[in-house]
């Protein structure tokens, strides 16, 4: 059941040019957030909407957002500072599954935040994450003290391996032993790698991102279109998902 | 404390705060934040005869102070609802406000008869839906056609009818004045203005749909001119609405000639929007020593 509340900023720090690492104080919602929820924070001045920002990590009584400043919305809340509050109303959406045994984290540029903190909840993780260049490259250390094994790839082949992430992730399959792979990230990456997992029959959970309005499933507005059991729907992103069966997305 | 009933189109309501079709799904997830009860009604999600997808998206863009819509009536149909929310909302004490929308009169005509009889206790008829291809807007832009709609709803509901009136005409009292001679119980208005958003980088329009309804603060001052030329026209009641975000709008707009108005876009800042305007309505009562709600309906003083 979500609440709305108003959390304290801890912290904030810059992880590159655009991407802000915020620490909010919120012992409800620490208590509440499951991997893969999300928060919808109210932005100040003419912008109306909530933003809805994954929650990333969440300590005792904290709870870690990062988040990319694109418009007047997130520039706001990266220009807040500690002691600074915010309304948040959350946590909201479903989250990941974490079933019994190793998953494959498969995580793209600002996609990446919202699968460390199932990599903390899951029994076994390794993480494959994709970032447009090396200047991009957020929360690597973060993964590698979270996951057994972490590849990062670079679109521009800045930084380790040079390709996307469906090229770590097929070596990775290959290999095996794992009970599933949750990924997060741009459309087309997510796409393309449900496409890999379906050709190793293994099961994927895909966190998709929508424009939203209410977030909490009541005015339609983020719909992802799925088919389940033949029935096709608009489902709504941010009550229904945002996580949703690989193969129930209609890509 | 001030009284705040208020009877509409002969319908009890125990707050004059309703919450606006489109932005409160069947009542169901905000019901997980607070006690709906608390309500003076509920206008549910738009409903047309068979289910329909709406459009793809994206569905919303922002713009200063308000929102671009364009969800192309997503529900499960008239018999879905009736079937799977009817029963919940039955449990509810607050009014059940039913709004439909049709590709023909006869299918107006036909979900009025299946809503009567399912026991909601007033039908809105949206004439104003800006994001559908047939109906919706078109029978809300003539006169001829919102009679003719308001005619057949009114001969076969058995609860009282009223009628959402769109804003992108260019005289709504004429389309006021028409919709009530043909038996309209009450009106609703305004339903959202007509936009557009276009990214300049990519130079789309950032709605799939190209265009959409625009609400929010954004359109108050456009829906108050509207109620009071609306109040000015007819003798029926007024839901008030649009970019309703405190109980200082709400009091506003019903000095312009809203009886009790209607509570939608405030509700994706403040999921908790509609009880803090009825609260705020409260106050100005008790501040200002008016007794009863509906003392103030129409009570502009005009220049």
């Amino acid at each position: 059941m979500p609440i709305t509340t108003l959390a304290t900023v801890q912290d904030t720090r810059m992880l590159t040019e655009s991407v802000c690492k915020m620490v909010l104080f919120s012992p409800e919602l620490a208590r509440l957030a499951k991997p893969g929820q999300f928060v919808h924070i109210k932005c100040g001045g003419e912008s109306l909407l909530r933003r809805p920002i994954s929650i990333c990590d969440v300590q005792e009584d904290t709870l870690t957002l990062v988040l990319e400043r694109k418009g007047a919305g997130t520039q706001y809340l990266a220009e807040r500072r500690a002691g600074d509050t915010l309304d948040l109303l959350g946590p909201l959406g479903n989250g990941f599954e974490l079933p019994d045994g190793k998953l494959l984290l498969v995580g793209g540029g600002i996609g990446v935040p919202p699968l460390l903190y199932a990599a903390k909840r899951a029994k076994g993780a390794d993480a494959v994450l994709g970032f447009k260049t090396k200047s991009a490259i957020i929360l690597e250390e973060e993964f590698q003290s979270a996951c057994g094994e972490t590849a990062v790839v670079t679109d521009d082949g800045s930084y380790r391996l040079h390709g996307n992430v469906t090229v770590p992730l097929r070596e990775m399959l290959h290999r095996g032993g794992y009970a599933g792979v949750l990924a997060c990230g741009p459309r087309a990456m997510l796409r393309a790698v449900a496409e890999v997992c379906a050709a190793f029959k293994v099961p994927c959970q895909v966190s998709m991102e929508e424009r939203m309005g209410c977030g909490v499933g009541a005015c339609l507005v983020c719909v992802c279109e799925t088919e389940k059991e033949g029935e096709r729907a608009m489902s709504r992103v941010c009550k229904d998902g945002p996580v949703f069966r690989a193969e129930e997305v209609c890509w | 404390m001030a009284n705040l009933n208020v009877t509409f189109a002969g319908v009890p309501f125990k707050t004059p705060v309703v919450v606006a079709s489109g932005t409160f799904g069947f009542g169901r997830e905000y019901g997980e934040m607070f006690d709906l009860n608390q309500l003076g009604g509920i206008c549910v999600k738009g409903l047309t005869l068979h289910p329909r997808l709406g459009n793809p998206p994206p569905r919303i863009a922002e713009t200063p102070m308000g929102i671009l819509n364009s969800v192309g009536l997503q529900n499960p149909g008239v018999d879905r609802f009736i079937k799977e929310e009817m029963p919940f909302l039955k449990t509810l004490n607050t009014n059940i406000i039913a709004n439909i929308s049709g590709n023909t009169v006869e299918e107006y005509a036909e979900m009025a008869e299946k809503l009567s009889d399912a026991g909601v206790d007033i039908i809105e008829v949206n004439i104003s839906c800006p994001n559908v291809k047939a109906g919706g807007a078109a029978f809300g832009t003539s006169c001829d056609a919102a009679a003719s709609v308001t005619r057949a709803v009114r001969r076969i509901s058995r609860v009282p009818v009223m009628v959402k009136l769109t804003p992108n005409v260019t005289d709504i009292a004429e389309i006021a004045r028409a919709v009530e001679d043909a038996g309209a119980d009450a009106l609703s208005l305004i339903n959202t203005l007509l936009g557009m958003r276009i990214d300049i980088t990519t130079r789309r329009p950032v709605l799939h749909n190209n265009t959409g309804g625009l609400s929010g603060p954004a359109v108050f001052p456009v829906a108050v001119r509207m109620v009071w030329q609306v109040r000015d026209a007819v003798k029926i009641p007024i839901c008030g609405m649009g970019g309703i975000m405190t109980g200082e709008d709400a009091v506003e707009m019903m000095l312009a000639g809203a009886d009790i108005v209607s509570v939608g876009t405030a509700l994706f800042q403040d999921p908790l929007a509609a009880i803090r305007v009825t609260e705020g309505i409260a106050r100005y009562l008790e501040k200002m020593n008016i007794e009863n709600v509906t003392e103030i309906s129409g009570k502009v003083l005009l220049n």
